[in-house]
């Protein structure tokens, strides 16, 4: 599955929906789509990684780059994430900086 | 553009915008410009990586490029004449993926050994200044032996979220240091870990030690080294021998990949800080031992990966003949006084401090470190100085083991430059001695127990310079010290030569695992001794992981290539010795809970505050009178709590009696101020729970006059007021 990264912003929360497989190649791609929603200003970012097959370093660093380009202020809700993706998170400690939740709750 | 949008005067809108970062040259199609010669190593720059690598006695240098993990370079880029300054050799190549890349040096030169130079230009040579380093990134794998680039530079990003951590900076008098092995701490199946062995491991592992009440964790060498050097297989049983503990570096500023279970992802940095950022929130210190004394190329026959190649003459001590002085015991040492040298180990550990937020470092054989390149001894080394006054190592702890494989011995008079604090190797040796019954021992013990005034007092260290220990990776763990005479290292597969044969141990009357109930209690006994002696002793206690719960190593004190069970820490002892493991927690609360145990300065010996009684004062069986004989094994010292912290606070009175007689012995007891009472905090000779109680929650002793001390038994008093 190709990579996409998808954005909507509904009433203030920043959604990303993510697709295929988020290496180096592609991070960019991430990073851009992070600007805009950051440029929104959002109470909220909503990563949905069901669809995300996996993260390598530089998809990592797209997501410390969206925690610290949003701000303290900002909670980030990884969706989702399942088999090495999540490990990756968990592995790495990132999970300890983000929400990680099986659902978004207005889903 | 609206006035929302223009920045700020002085301030670009995109920093990356740098009008003074634009090729100049193209070589082999890379377009470079030349680089700038500070920092050393890879560095991003906008556009692209600056690459800065010395040599004082090369005469060229190529910088080659890999794809991660590619057998072939995909580039080799030889540094034009006018991109170098001194001895220095720096390009910037524009347009490569940091991510995807790995990066060495080809060195051209001569090879005269004589004269000290053995560059081979057929080498291709890590950076010294690497931050990550990839082919050893699963552990345990065995490498590709013909591989001609077998550890390989990285890059890597410095954008870590530590929010708002930071060094702790807890006063080194509050620490109880926990010394561990990255992979032994959970690598053991019952450590239930999903990730054995690594950093993500250890983090699941930290409520683990919160609930200990240790607030330091020392940890064994992390920096990349590898398991496979000098590896072997039994001859008897075919079992692989490693390089196990790792004391012996590869590289001085990578993370081992191999204790990442990310390591394989590459993302071993983030993995170390997060373990450091979660320690961190629960209160808990990172000390990392680091080995400058030597490197894992070797003497003569070994390897050349990259300071050999690089400029042997350099970074290595060397005789006349250009052959390897041997001051490390392990082929070769570390030019550590060399300027070059002393500054690639300033930026190694500056960088640790600012980039992991580490707390302070345990420098392995430190007495090299100041060792002329000759090999004599400097009476101020300048590199113990530079790192006594760094200002990025303002706040870090520096802790020597204060002595080296080339016979110098420097407990008490290590170069300290009132900063240093040392291993405390007599502290070992006559707790241990007193322990196990030696006589002549009270007049050694009395010194250790003040934090050793005899070693530490003559030049106003205090008690804060000695790290207090009975046991360490080095040797017997405290259960086998009171299981074993001798060493037992067959395993090892060197004959039962190697390992320490002066272990002050004792087998209780019986070698090894027995079913003697007597000899067990016993040896439990004696444990528990220890952790009482170690935690009522002024200066800083350090624990050997596992000795809380009795954790053997079936005899061997020296399991430096042991990838297996005699490291690996058996969680399960935590459920079959539940007393040791209480005693050992409750023995860490009560130090905590008593400021006159962690005096920033030495005792006095009088009082000097007119509270009615010295600081501390001596007992035998007799109140104030202690025996101070040749053939005397018991000993008692009384704390005066309003001495502590410099008479700041107001503790408790503690009364600790140590009897390492047979027998048991009624020791009279000190007389407290009218209005206060005795409690029994501790006596070893019980079975648990009676054998100590919660800090406050001390029984009142019935009689006030004496205590019977049992045989080879501990005994702590609190004295407090009357409520």
């Amino acid at each position: 599955m190709p990579f996409s990264a998808q954005l909507a912003v509904v009433d203030g929360v920043a959604k990303v929906t993510l697709k295929g497989e988020l290496d180096a190649s592609v991070a960019g791609q991430f990073k851009e789509t992070i600007e805009q929603a950051a440029a929104e200003k959002p109470r909220r970012l909503v990563l949905y990684f069901n669809e995300l097959e996996f993260l390598a370093s530089a998809g990592l660093r797209v997501l410390i780059f969206a925690k610290q380009k949003m701000g303290i202020n900002v909670d980030i809700y990884v969706i989702g994430s399942q088999g090495p993706v999540l490990a990756t998170l968990e592995m790495s400690g990132f999970h300890h900086s983000v929400y990680l939740q099986d659902t978004y709750g207005d889903d | 553009m609206s006035s929302e949008q223009t920045p700020p005067p002085g301030r670009l809108d995109n920093v990356e915008a740098r009008i003074d970062y634009y090729p100049t040259h193209e070589i082999a199609g890379f377009r470079l410009r030349p680089g700038k010669s500070f920092p050393f190593g890879a560095t991003l720059v906008p556009g692209g990586i600056n690459f800065s690598i010395f040599s004082s006695h090369a005469v060229s240098c190529t910088l080659v490029l890999f794809s991660k993990g590619a057998p072939t370079p995909m580039a080799e880029i030889p540094f034009p004449d006018s991109f170098r300054i001194g001895h220095v050799w720096s390009m910037m190549v524009f347009d490569l993926d940091c991510e995807t890349i790995e990066y060495g040096y080809r060195m051209d030169g001569p090879f005269e050994p004589a004269a000290g130079h053995r560059f081979d230009r057929s080498k291709i040579l890590l950076d010294p200044y690497a931050k990550a380093v990839g082919g050893r990134d699963v552990w345990g794998v065995v490498p590709d032996w013909n591989n001609v680039f077998p550890y390989r530079g990285r890059l890597v990003f410095e954008d870590f979220d530590w929010e708002d951590d930071r060094p702790l900076e807890v006063p080194i008098e509050e620490l109880v240091i926990y010394e561990l092995h990255v992979r032994s701490f959970t690598r053991h199946p019952s450590a239930g870990a999903r990730h054995p062995g690594t950093f993500a491991a250890m983090r699941a592992k930290i409520p683990y030690l919160k609930e200990l009440g240790i607030n330091c964790v020392e940890l064994m060498p992390v920096y990349e080294f590898d398991e496979f050097e000098n590896s072997r297989r039994r001859p008897d049983t075919g079992e692989m021998l490693y390089n196990y503990w790792g004391y012996s570096t590869v590289n001085f500023f990578a993370p081992k990949a191999g204790f990442a279970a990310t390591g394989r992802l590459g993302m071993q940095v983030d993995e170390f800080k997060n373990l450091v950022k979660e320690l961190h929130k629960s209160g808990i210190e990172v000390i990392l031992d680091v080995v400058f004394n030597h490197t894992a190329e070797g003497n003569e026959r070994g390897p050349t990966f990259s300071f050999r190649g690089l400029d042997n003459k350099t970074y290595y001590m060397l005789t006349p003949e250009g052959y390897y002085f041997n001051f490390s015991g392990c082929g070769n040492t570390l030019n550590c006084n060399n300027p070059v040298v002393r500054g690639i180990v300033l930026d190694c550990l500056r960088y640790w401090a600012s980039e992991y937020h580490i707390d302070g470092f345990r420098f392995d054989l430190a007495s090299i470190l100041g060792r002329d390149p000759w090999g004599a001894p400097l009476p101020n080394p300048p590199l113990l100085e530079s790192l006594a006054f760094d200002p990025v190592l303002g706040k870090c702890k520096l802790i020597a083991e204060a002595w080296d494989a080339g016979g110098l011995y420097q407990v008490g008079s290590f170069p300290a430059f009132g900063r240093w604090a040392e291993w405390n190797g007599k502290f070992r040796d006559d707790v241990r001695r007193f322990l196990k019954g030696d006589p002549g021992m009270v007049g050694a013990l009395a010194q250790r127990l003040q934090g050793s005034p005899d070693l530490y007092g003559w030049n106003g260290r205090g008690p804060t310079a000695s790290i207090n220990f009975v046991t360490c990776h080095d040797g017997f763990t405290l259960y086998d010290l009171f299981a074993y005479n001798q060493k037992h290292n067959e395993a090892n597969g060197e004959d039962n030569r190697d390992g320490d044969n002066d272990s002050h141990s004792w087998n209780c009357g019986w070698e090894g695992e027995c079913d003697d109930p007597g000899i067990n209690n016993l040896r439990r006994r004696l444990i528990r001794n220890a952790l009482a002696i170690l935690m009522t002793s002024q200066g800083i206690p350090m624990i050997l992981m596992g000795d809380e719960f009795g954790r053997s190593q079936r005899g061997n004190n020296n399991t430096y290539c042991q990838d297996n069970e005699l490291n690996w820490l058996d969680w399960r002892l935590a459920e079959s010795n539940t007393d040791l493991l209480r005693f050992a927690r409750k023995m860490v609360a009560f130090r905590r809970a008593h400021p006159v145990l962690r005096q920033r300065h030495h005792l006095r010996n009088h009082d000097w505050i007119g509270s009615g009684y010295p600081d501390i004062t001596w007992h035998g069986t007799r109140a104030w009178e202690p025996d101070w004989s040749a053939g005397s094994r018991v000993l008692a010292f009384l704390l005066c709590g309003r001495h502590a912290q410099e008479g700041r606070s107001c503790d408790d009175y503690i009364y600790v009696a140590m009897n390492s007689h047979y027998d048991a012995l009624p020791f009279e007891l000190p007389k407290l101020p009218v209005g206060f009472n005795w409690h029994v905090a501790v006596n070893t000779s019980m079975s648990s729970p009676q054998d100590i109680f919660t800090p406050g929650s001390e029984p009142l002793l019935g009689g006030q006059q004496e205590f019977l001390v049992g045989g080879y038994s501990v005994v702590i008093l609190v004295g407090r007021e009357k409520i």
